[in-house]
């Protein structure tokens, strides 16, 4: 390669190419630990909180005439888009740091947010993979209208984009394999188990509801509700909104910590 | 003009850890385009640390580094393009098959993914690999891994190739196959920088070489002329018949060393004449069957310089530990 005849675009494009192929080479390698477990979880979700329990359930005059079942399934797709791209992304990035891999990166010309963008765009393909299982798999036992399709892949795009990004933040971070489970386990299952898979946020006594106004993935889930079944409690702008500042935030943070060499430059 | 010469261009270089650690201090190195040049120094001394300021695995504090006459600083993405690394550690995913680590490094460096497949065959062929093209990386042995290593490094054809130990911990065989490569590769016309634990493999590859101690260059100069700076050289003679202590000849400027009845060692100036040590052996009856040259010049000289400049430090570092204690009395 004649460095004299470097065109920059041409260049960027492979570079993404490379990196996104890598990305999803990795997780379709490993598809019995990447995309089988979310199948297998949906299936028992809907088995249980829709066939088992949920036929005995609804969500009291907030599920907007759908059956438990349906109402649910949304949130369940969102479920393992968020969690499958974070997860992605953290893994991936904490081990080519582990690996000492990253070092054919950082020796590269590819700027840091080439490599962001990389990492990010693996993270949301495999979002994207896992939420396709996941609806095929919940489709069997109920299917959904997608009355805003456009919004909804919006949504579910934009929510993988913001998950991947914090991904890389935790990757960024993490001095252990420990590290890279502790925000999964203890910050993000919480927020998206409250973030009103199985309820309506109407629901909630007032002070719940006040609380869960302050979770981010709340308004992930009831916009991506809203694109699925076209209910929801809150305005969609207002949900596309957090969404945005999120990514926004989350980005400017990881690009900074990347551009910095934290933990990835002596 | 001097700069757009050089393949590597390095002034004042300091590198200080946030702990006070000192790894490079005013180190200045140029390297021309073309030329096999060796790095050398004992462990710690700031080899890896100036590699990896060069390829900017590692932030310098102060200095400048020039790749072909691109500032790293100014024009990152060009200057880095004319680089190829072979890092001291195994720094690949040891899960992903052999081809797509070379295929992945090709793409990180803007080679469309058909140039990639076939820059990868080429390499691996070249380098004994491609049978193993499918392997995942942790499946190899510790040679193979060296070169997959090698290969990796060359997928985008750098101008300037930077091998940090290349061949720590493989067998003669390969170690041979390496040079050999290297060399080849070195008459095409890519630049070589080596850093080597292997004095033998220095002495043979390089024409110019830099010793770092402290981090500090203690020497840059060319192979020939820090060779000919050594004022012994060691021969092994084999003989014909045995010797004893009694008829053990003695001649000036040389010494001679009893191995074994059969073998002898003899310790000579670089001035003498062999000739005149030929003619005593002769004198005294006894015959030769073969000679071998046993020193390693660079190695002895090696040793030399950084126990000179370690000595010259310590005094160094007395003295001013002197001029302190007198202020402070």
């Amino acid at each position: 390669m004649d460095p004299k005849r470097f065109e920059y675009p041409h260049y960027i494009a492979i570079v993404l190419y490379t990196l996104l192929r890598r990305e999803i080479l990795r997780f379709m390698r490993i598809w019995i630990q990447t995309l089988l477990p979310p199948a297998v979880t949906t299936m028992l979700y809907c088995v249980i909180f829709g066939e088992l329990v949920g036929r005995q359930l609804e969500v009291r005059g907030y599920s907007y005439g759908y059956s438990y079942m349906e109402y649910i399934i949304p949130g369940l797709i969102l479920m393992s888009v968020i969690t499958n791209s974070y997860s992605n992304v953290v893994t991936s990035f904490y081990s080519t740091r582990f690996h000492k891999n990253i070092e054919e990166m950082l020796i590269s010309p590819m700027p840091a947010y080439i490599l962001m963008l990389g990492f990010v765009a693996g993270g949301v393909a495999r979002g994207l993979v896992v939420g396709l299982v996941v609806w095929a798999v919940s489709s069997v036992f109920a299917n959904l209208a997608f009355p805003n399709l456009g919004l909804a892949i919006v949504v579910l795009l934009l929510t993988s984009a913001v998950f991947s990004v914090a991904g890389m933040i935790n990757g960024i971070y993490a001095k252990s394999f420990d590290g890279i489970s502790i925000i999964p386990t203890f910050i993000l299952m919480p927020l998206t188990y409250l973030g009103g898979i199985f309820y309506s946020v109407e629901m909630l006594p007032e002070f719940w509801r006040s609380i869960t106004l302050f979770n981010p993935i709340f308004y992930m889930i009831d916009v991506f509700r809203y694109g699925s079944l076209g209910v929801g409690d809150v305005q969609v702008r207002h949900s596309l909104m957090v969404l945005s500042v999120c990514l926004i935030v989350l980005t400017a943070i990881c690009l900074q910590l990347l551009v910095r060499g934290v933990r990835i430059r002596n | 003009m001097y700069i757009m010469k050089a393949a590597l261009h390095i002034s004042n270089l300091d590198k200080v850890y946030p702990n006070g650690q000192v790894a490079l201090q005013d180190v200045s190195l140029t390297v021309k385009h073309g030329d096999f040049f060796a790095l050398l120094g004992p462990n710690g001394a700031g080899k890896s640390t100036t590699i990896g300021v060069i390829t900017s695995l590692i932030k310098k504090t102060a200095g400048k580094v020039h790749i072909y006459g691109l500032d790293i600083d100014t024009h990152f993405t060009k200057a880095k393009k004319y680089i190829g690394l072979v890092p001291q550690e195994f720094s690949f995913n040891q899960f992903e098959p052999v081809i797509e680590i070379l295929i992945n490094q090709a793409g990180y460096y803007g080679v469309p993914p058909r140039k990639a497949q076939r820059y990868a065959r080429e390499y691996l062929q070249k380098l004994g690999l491609w049978e193993k093209r499918d392997q995942e990386a942790r499946n190899l042995s510790g040679g193979m891994k060296r070169r997959l290593m090698i290969a990796r490094a060359m997928l985008h054809h750098p101008q300037l190739l930077i091998l940090d130990e290349p061949t720590a911990g493989v067998d003669i065989e390969i170690r041979r196959m390496i040079w050999s490569f290297l060399s080849e590769l070195n008459q095409r016309g890519t630049t070589i920088i080596l850093t080597t634990h292997y004095l033998e493999e220095a002495e043979k590859l390089c024409r110019n070489i830099a010793i770092i101690d402290e981090g500090k260059i203690i020497t840059d100069t060319t192979m020939r002329d820090l060779l000919n700076s050594s004022d012994s050289e060691s021969f092994t003679l084999y003989l014909a018949e045995p010797i004893t202590l009694d008829n053990m000849p003695t001649i000036d400027s040389v010494t001679l060393k009893q191995i074994d009845a059969y073998t002898l060692e003899v310790i000579t100036s670089s001035k003498t004449d062999l000739g005149q040590v030929f003619t005593e052996l002769s004198r005294h009856n006894i015959r030769l069957l073969s000679l071998r040259n046993t020193s390693n010049r660079l190695e002895e000289l090696f040793l030399k310089l950084v126990a000179d400049h370690d000595s010259s430090a310590l005094v160094g570092l007395q003295n001013r530990d002197l001029v302190n204690g007198s202020q402070t009395l």
